[in-house]
């Protein structure tokens, strides 16, 4: 339940983790929040042997709209962004989302940067971010790139952020007037989703389906060739490939993203502001 | 007014609230100076051979001191446990040879520092040639593997043999279910954790983490082979137990072992992990009940079947049938009853005791049954129950299966939860929701339950008290029980206070200390209060005796002219309050001590009903509880505070083991949920406030006329959830859904319901 | 390596592992056992304390990572004096707590929670402690301590030596 030993280094700026990163490759691993780190670290399944800390990078921490996009910076604590004005207005489906995610303690510390980096296909913010295409802006020894969410997410906690790089920014494009829905189905509040469905502005993204957090196209095509949300969800299982575990079989995980997703566009096209906490419709 | 009955905050929660408790692995203690860290090494093979286990490589990681296996414990005796566990099936204190589940101790690291520990203990290989892993009791029945070759089975106990095929001919209806009572994890937020030093003197003090000091005492005198008087045992503050932490564990001797080897103190705290494949499981029978009867709703037999899933190696769990079989046929007047068990081994975590230990389980079968009688005959689970329960009593009532009820009123307890649920209206909105088709669906789950607390059927247990009242006007209480949340220190001040008069702030209550409490029972099975609080209610009155004793002397009066004087802490003389002698005064030159044991006759019954209203999300199965309604009748209600926190918790389990909890193993002996992420510990989102009805049915069993009030909760909500989930869902064809009720299986159920014409539906 | 952490309003300065859990930290090197460790997934809450005014999970945190912040415990809540700070009280006038096992950390954590907001419903309250395991309770006499508590005002949601816990 404790981490095996590992040297630890602060950064003080971007440059210096880079430096850090550059320096010992492999072996070392980004803290910021720590909350998808550490808990991998205390039960040995993660073993780095250099932490760079660059949680004190409080010049990477905002949420802030920028013409027609928000920029959140990577190390923008999950509360900051639930609870930020600017989310709120202008990217409500993020900032619920990130409500969503874990506990309050939870979101005290785990940062957006972090959580996207980590690649879990289970996780709240990264499939939201999916459905609103952000972009994430990476930054390494070369100088910065952006990938699209779309193609960042390669595998199962696999990205496409180099050893070398670090998460520096999310941009997704502005929605405070579009509908957005989010159903993420637990069997306890605090839990990893068995599967959840984001919806917002004719796109879905699903939770636990597959390797990695997936656009559901299907849907996607249906909605856009005209069909209503009911017949468009049923598309939802297309191009999945659901795990099986003890909450949920391959069929069960199925019809939850059949069903969520009918939910979420249910949500979404009713222009209310968006689910309760329990899903139900207000 | 007396203090009797109210609601009195408790005295532990001041320093509780501030500095915190003192548990086990907070201990700064002397005589811990210096301790090294026990770190233990378990088998993450379910079953196999030992080959090998190397330990060169952690013997020199930093901090080591000594890496111990099964080879260095030539000195211990086997293990001797229960008298009901086999000789061939017994727990060797390092798997050297057998590995038998995963969790199973291999070997143990002792290192200077904590953190040490996990290093050294991570580098220790332990090779293991794997046998096939016996995990579901249908394979340990079919004995093709043998955990205990020597046994020659797998079976650890045997209770009885089936009913006879002819029990059920004269039923008109007769209904058969298979039922799964799942296994559970007790999850006390404390895990386990021990301490030992050896002294100068000879003696070893051991601080645990447990329900019972003295039993743990006994126990390690014995499993060590040492002399009676040389096994100090102390329970520091311990962060809940629930049956789990009754009796010592294996571990504990090894600590204590191992300080007496090194000569140094040891200490240990285990990991959550650790602890949900180290300690004890609860639950784990599969059942298959019949019950018969006539088209009128009279129930004429029941029978239930029982395997228990002892777990690798029998231990509490495989003798738990034995409660279920006893308290079988509940509060219904059955004529016929019928119930068999068999215990089996398997690759697992060891079985015991869990909040209800054994009657959990009847109750769930039977309150089950009830349910699957009254669809059957189509008609409604209230009523079929109360045409079936026992009348109300207050003399003892023997049951076919052997118990003897002291007083009961199943009647009103019904009565009381059907009008406090609204039932009726609860009926008429799940009519509602139904005709139109509502995707959520309204589920009505009841229970009607009795237990049994406080000993064997015909033999009520003891507890011992001692008070002193000292000069300066402060009392002492020494008990037997073992508290961890349940509040003894202030409900036996109260007692105390009530008949003495001192006030609750001057009272002072002490367990758990073996050298100052040599004799106890410990607090498990709903004993305390009516053992241990009878104990103390005993001894106040014979302080009084004593002291009236004294009085007499000191007043110059006759000693049947002196009453007790509340206000003064002592005696007058009758008609002239507040001219006699305070306790503290009768104390100046004499200790004014007495030793009091309380014997109860036999063990007390108490009993209740539960209602509970669950929401059905029928498109995706997830269940919601909405109202918990409960009637739990345990006599004469102490500190309904802390009766109602009692009641609180036990509902709470309840809803866990229905919604929620079960602990899993893949086909290998591979636990799946063996941390607190992957085992659903039922939180607070996925409970409502629960609505508590309060019934008072005093029992003659002891002078305070209380029953066990600590896992009624838990026997009476269990089945009143399972029975509401598969209510909301009932008229889409579902007969039975097992715990936990989860939405995958709820929505499986009615897949298949809907699948099978009415015609084919059968009963399972 | 050094670390310079106030806890409970005392400045200290020492020399840990980098891996040094910050609930080990407080628990050993700073002689605060309040702070209990339930789990080893981040799952149970019991170890919840407040750092720069926020409530985190101390087993999820290292030490290290707390240099130069402010660190509360349950210890720090109360005064000089031993009188109870407000949701301590109320834990105590509703019996919300048993074994105290899980309650420092559920006491830090409904402060969190009166700060986020102030006046919560019975659901509120839940979902504000969905980070907070308790096997005794039930949750249910936890719920009313958390209300108890907020009829307390502001001073529920203060922490001393760090003036109000953040929102």
């Amino acid at each position: 339940m404790i981490p095996a030993p590992f040297d630890y280094v602060r950064a003080d700026s971007v440059e210096q983790a880079l430096t850090a990163l550059a320096e010992h490759g492999d072996e070392a691993k980004l803290l910021a929040g720590g909350h998808s780190l550490l808990p991998l670290m205390k039960l040995r399944l993660a073993v780095p042997t250099v932490l760079v800390d660059i949680g004190h990078l409080s010049d990477l921490s905002y949420v802030r709209v920028e013409s027609d996009q928000v920029a959140i910076g990577a190390t923008t604590r999950h509360h900051e962004l639930e609870t930020s004005s600017v989310s709120l207005t202008d990217a409500p489906l993020l900032a619920h989302v990130a409500g969503r995610v874990g506990d309050p303690q939870v979101r005290h510390r785990g940062t957006i940067g972090g959580t996207v980096a980590h690649g879990d296909p289970a996780s709240d913010l990264p499939t939201a971010l999916l459905a609103l295409d952000a972009v994430i802006v990476a930054q390494g020894p070369t100088g910065r790139r952006e990938i699209a969410a779309t193609e960042f997410f390669l595998g199962f906690f696999e990205t496409a952020l180099a050893a070398d790089e670090l998460i520096i920014e999310l941009r997704v494009p502005r929605t405070g007037s579009v509908g957005w829905g989010y159903e993420k189905f637990t069997r306890r509040e605090n839990d990893w989703p068995i599967v959840a469905a984001a919806a917002v502005d004719g796109r879905v993204a699903l939770a636990n389906m597959g390797g990695t957090v997936l656009r559901a196209k299907a849907v996607e095509h249906a909605l856009a060739s005209g069909a209503s949300l009911g017949a468009a969800a049923e598309y939802a299982a297309e191009g999945t490939s659901p795990s099986e575990d003890m909450h949920a079989d391959a069929d069960y995980r199925r019809h939850l993203a059949r069903l969520l997703t009918r939910r979420a566009l249910e949500s979404a096209s009713s222009g209310l502001s968006g689910p309760s906490r329990s899903g139900r419709p207000r | 007014m007396s203090i009797l009955g109210t609601r009195v905050v408790r005295t532990e929660d001041p320093l509780f609230l501030t500095r915190g408790a003192t548990y086990t692995d907070d201990l700064v203690d002397e005589r811990l100076t210096g301790a090294l860290h026990a770190t233990f090494v378990r088998s993450q093979v379910a079953h196999g051979r030992v080959l090998s286990v190397e330990i060169e490589e952690a013997a020199r990681a930093p901090g080591v001191v000594a890496v111990i296996t099964a080879a260095d414990l030539t000195d211990l005796e086997p293990l001797r446990g229960y008298s009901f566990i086999p000789k061939t099936m017994v727990r060797p204190w390092l798997a050297g040879e057998t590995v038998r589940f995963v969790g199973d101790p291999v070997a143990v690291v002792l290192t200077e520092q904590r953190y040490q520990g996990e290093d050294a203990a991570d580098l220790v290989a332990v090779d293991i040639e794997p046998y096939p892993a016996v995990v579901r009791l249908a394979d340990s029945a079919q004995e093709s593997t043998l955990l205990f070759p020597d046994a020659g089975t797998n079976v650890a106990k045997t209770f009885k043999k089936p009913a006879p095929q002819d029990f059920f001919d004269d039923c008109e209806v007769v209904v058969r279910q298979a039922i799964v009572n799942q296994r559970v994890a007790p999850v006390p937020l404390e895990t386990r954790a021990a301490a030992a030093c050896w002294g100068a003197d000879g003696r070893v003090t051991v601080w645990c983490s447990n329900q019972g000091a003295q039993q743990v005492r006994d126990q390690l005198t014995e499993w060590l082979a040492l002399d009676d008087g040389v096994v100090h045992v102390i329970t520091p503050d311990v962060g809940g137990g629930f049956g789990a932490k009754i009796g010592a564990d294996p571990e504990f001797a090894l600590i204590a072992w191992l300080a007496r080897r090194q000569g140094r103190p040891v200490r240990w705290a285990e990991s959550r992990s650790e602890n949900l494949v180290g300690m004890v499981h609860g639950r784990g029978q599969d059942q298959t009940v019949t019950i018969g009867g006539r088209r009128d709703g009279t129930v004429q037999a029941y029978g239930i079947e029982i395997v228990q899933d002892s777990g690798a190696y029998p231990w509490l769990g495989t003798a738990l049938p034995g409660l279920t079989i006893l308290m079988a046929p509940g509060v219904y007047a059955i004529d016929k009853v019928h119930g068999s068990a068999r215990s089996l081994v398997t690759n697992t975590t060891p079985t015991g005791a869990y909040r209800g230990a054994g009657r959990p389980e009847a109750t769930a079968a039977i309150e089950r049954a009830m349910d699957l009688f009254a669809v059957e005959i189509g008609m409604d689970p209230a009523e079929v129950r109360r045409r079936n329960l026992l009348p109300a009593f207050i003399e003892p009532h023997k049951t076919p299966t052997g118990a003897t009820y002291d007083s009961g009123n199943y009647v009103a307890a019904l009565d009381k939860v059907l009008a406090a649920a609204g039932y009726d209206d609860l009926r008429r909105e799940q009519a509602q929701r139904r005709s139109r088709g509502d995707v959520y669906q309204l589920g009505i789950g009841i229970s009607v339950y009795v237990e049994i607390t406080g000993g064997e059927p015909d033999e009520g247990g003891e507890e011992h008290a001692q008070i002193e009242v000292h000069a300066d006007g402060r009392a002492t209480i020494l008990t037997g029980a073992s508290p961890h949340g349940q509040g003894h220190a202030t409900g036996f001040a109260m007692l105390a206070s009530a008949r003495l008069g001192i006030p609750l702030d001057k009272i002072t209550v002490q367990h758990g200390d073996t050298d100052r409490v040599p004799e106890g029972g410990g607090t498990m099975g709903s004993r305390s209060l009516q053992q241990g609080g009878a104990a103390v209610h005993q001894a106040a009155g014979e302080l009084i005796d004593l002291a009236r004793q004294r009085a007499a002397r000191v007043l110059e009066a006759n000693p049947d002219d002196l009453v007790v004087d509340l206000p003064l802490a002592g005696l007058s003389v009758r008609g002239t309050p507040g001219t006699g002698v305070s306790f503290a005064e009768l104390a100046a030159e004499e200790a004014l001590l007495v030793n009091s044991t309380f014997s109860a006759a036999a063990a007390t019954y108490p009993f209740g009903a539960h209602i509970a209203v669950v929401e059905v999300d029928t498109e995706s199965g997830k269940a919601e509880v909405r109202r918990m309604v409960s009637v739990d009748d345990a006599g004469t209600i102490l500190n309904p505070l802390l009766a109602e926190g009692q009641r609180h918790g036990g509902i709470a389990q309840g809803v866990g083991q229905a919604l929620l909890e079960e602990v899993l193993y893949d086909d290998a002996g591979n636990p799946l949920t063996s941390t607190l992420a992957d085992y659903p510990f039922v939180s607070a989102t996925e409970l409502p406030s629960f609505e508590l009805i309060a019934m008072e049915t005093v029992t003659e069993m002891n002078p305070l006329g209380a029953k066990g009030i600590g896992e009624a909760g838990t026997i009476g909500s269990t089945p009143a959830v399972q029975n509401a989930v598969i209510d909301a869902v009932a008229h889409l064809g579902v007969r039975h859904i097992d715990m936990p009720t989860t939405p995958m299986r709820v929505w499986r159920a009615m897949n298949e319901a809907r699948a099978t014409p009415e015609s084919m539906r059968t009963d399972s | 390596m050094q670390v310079s952490i106030t806890v409970n309003g005392a400045a200290r300065s020492d020399d840990v592992e980098p891996r040094l859990l910050l609930a080990h930290y407080l628990r050993e090197v700073c002689d605060l056992r309040a702070t209990n460790i339930g789990c080893d997934t981040t799952s149970c809450g019991a170890c919840t304390v407040i750092v720069d005014g926020l409530t985190v999970k101390s087993c999820t945190v290292l030490a290290v990572q707390t240099q130069g912040c402010r660190v509360t415990t349950a210890e720090g809540l109360s005064s000089q004096d031993g009188e109870l700070h407000p949701v301590p009280a109320a834990f105590r006038a509703e019996h919300g707590l048993q074994c105290g096992f899980c309650t420092p950390g559920m006491v830090m954590a409904a402060i969190g929670l009166l700060a986020d907001n102030p006046d919560p419903t019975d659901r509120e309250v839940r979902e504000g402690l969905e980070g907070n395991l308790c096997r005794c309770t039930g949750y249910h006499n936890i719920v009313r301590a958390v209300r108890t508590a907020a009829k307390a005002g502001p001073g529920a949601s203060a922490v001393p030596g760090a003036g109000e816990v953040s929102a």
